[in-house]
């Protein structure tokens, strides 16, 4: 894995074995005269759990929100396994991509996001089997199967049939988690999954995905704020600070002995 | 003033006649309106700025001109073009037509409700649109907006004597025909008057009711 944002002169060192899953191809997002990432170039190769930290606004959730195709860049590309996501070649040139072209890239990310966003017209067992079943086109006892052991993961089997209404917090968000991986994404993205649970159920989420992290070779983009969980679960940690890497390292690198000024300042303020 | 029985009695084949008339205005109506402006609603947040544009115009001409002009115009210019419908069937459309522009405005409130959280999830799900709509969106939407469809029904009701206008013989008419026959007015009006209520409460209780079972 690699990050910089210095030259536009492409990438320094990229995976050489070119097993890099999603490639950051100096990609520039602005909100009006905000820019939120700045000519950013970045790989994370397959398998990898990489913890992206910053202070708040710094771009990091912007970078999954990108992926996620919930944003679209200004400028530059980003590839997944080897395909763009936002643009597609059309007679030598790239253009931006169509819906279905899209969502035959897309297939392959799954996200939990911060507030969960279960839907709440469905029970939680059909939270999980609806897109498996109306977007891979899976039988529905397949579907419910597959479910009851990914609920089963979690620790939610008793909970399948009620509404996520019915859930605290800390269970909403392992069903969002199940709900993702139903989709059997290559990458998984986090994006502040415990920040809106009260403290006491931040811990079951964390135990949920860190045996994920451990027991699968799912890649992992995670935006936290628990320092702990990414020491545990990452194998690169990206420091970010207006819109660009300035620190990037193993996690014991970057929490123990962290090179740039704005690291320490940041990691003592949350540590 | 008298109130004379026999003149109740002789309205009834009538009474009957308008009951028929303003019941299929309103159930065939209502059904249109909601049917219409839903498809108003989805239109109008297409990404197609020649979907968006004609359906802005056409929702806004039609809410802001009267109902009975779009009934005259419907009743009286159409034909012009050959195109003719039955003056029932012209009030019905005129009606469903008229009250779709404000449903539009409902569900529109009611999808814009929808958090845009839902929509994300949908995309991280690789849901196509179609199922985002049918499967996500609308299931919420609808279901907050029962109780103002509702208000729209029983408006429409109340609206539904214009149908008369054009020689769609409802309750209204009904009463007015008779009276012009017979020169009392005072039964077969009362009676429609009481019809109406009879038909508007009951109307509201099922709305109600529809609304405790989809709203939680």
């Amino acid at each position: 894995m690699s990050a910089e944002n210095t030259t536009p002169n492409d990438h320094a060192n990229p995976a050489v074995d070119g097993s890099e899953l999603i490639r950051f191809d100096k990609v520039t997002k602005r909100f009006g005269d905000n820019v939120v990432l700045d000519n950013l170039c970045f790989d994370v190769a397959s398998g990898k759990h990489v913890t992206l930290i910053g202070p708040s606004g710094s771009g990091k959730t912007t970078i999954l929100r990108l992926l996620m195709t919930l944003v679209k860049p200004d400028e530059g590309t980003i590839k997944v396994a080897g395909d763009y996501l936002t643009h597609e070649e059309k007679g030598g040139r790239l253009v931006p991509a169509g819906e279905r072209h899209v969502r035959e890239v897309r297939k392959s990310i799954g996200m939990v996001f911060q507030q969960f966003n279960l839907f709440p017209n469905m029970k939680v067992l059909r939270n999980i089997t609806e897109a498996p079943v109306h977007v891979l086109g899976m039988g529905k006892d397949e579907a419910e199967e597959r479910a009851r052991e990914l609920l089963e993961l979690v620790g939610l089997t008793d909970q399948m049939d009620k509404h996520p209404s019915q859930l605290s917090g800390g269970q909403q968000q392992r069903v969002a988690i199940a709900r993702a991986l139903a989709m059997r994404p290559q990458v998984l993205l986090l994006d502040e999954v415990t920040s809106a649970l009260d403290p006491e159920l931040v811990a079951g989420v964390l135990d949920v995905l860190r045996d994920i992290a451990h027991t699968t070779d799912i890649t992992m983009l995670c935006v936290t704020h628990e320092m702990g969980f990414a020491r545990d679960i990452s194998d690169d940690v990206l420091m970010f600070d207006e819109g660009r890497v300035i620190e990037s390292g193993a996690p014991e690198k970057i929490f123990s002995e962290p090179e740039h000024d704005r690291t320490r300042e940041f990691l003592s303020a949350v540590l | 003033m008298q109130w004379d029985w026999s003149a109740v009695a002789d309205f009834m084949p009538r009474f009957w006649d308008g009951v028929l008339v303003t019941l299929q205005a309103l159930v065939l109506g209502s059904l249109i309106a909601f049917a219409l402006g839903l498809v108003w609603a989805i239109a109008q947040r297409s990404a197609l700025k020649a979907v968006r544009w004609p359906v802005t115009v056409i929702t806004e001409f039609v809410r802001n001109t009267p109902l009975l002009v779009q009934l005259f115009f419907l009743y009286f210019v159409l034909p012009e073009w050959n195109i003719t419908f039955s003056a029932l069937t012209t009030g019905i459309v005129g009606l469903g037509l008229h009250y779709s522009t404000y449903t539009a405005e409902v569900y529109r409130a009611g999808i814009d409700g929808v958090p845009v959280g839902q929509w994300e999830a949908c995309t991280a799900l690789n849901m196509p649109r179609g199922r985002t709509w049918t499967a996500v969106v609308l299931p919420q939407a609808i279901r907050r907006v029962v109780p103002a469809l509702g208000n729209y029904v029983i408006a429409m009701l109340k609206d539904s004597p214009m149908i008369a206008t054009i020689g769609a013989l409802e309750l209204l008419g009904q009463a007015r025909q008779f009276s012009a026959v017979t020169f009392q007015p005072t039964e077969p009006i009362t009676v429609v008057g009481i019809a109406f209520i009879l038909i508007a409460y009951p109307a509201s209780l099922l709305m109600r009711a529809l609304e405790r079972r989809l709203v939680r």
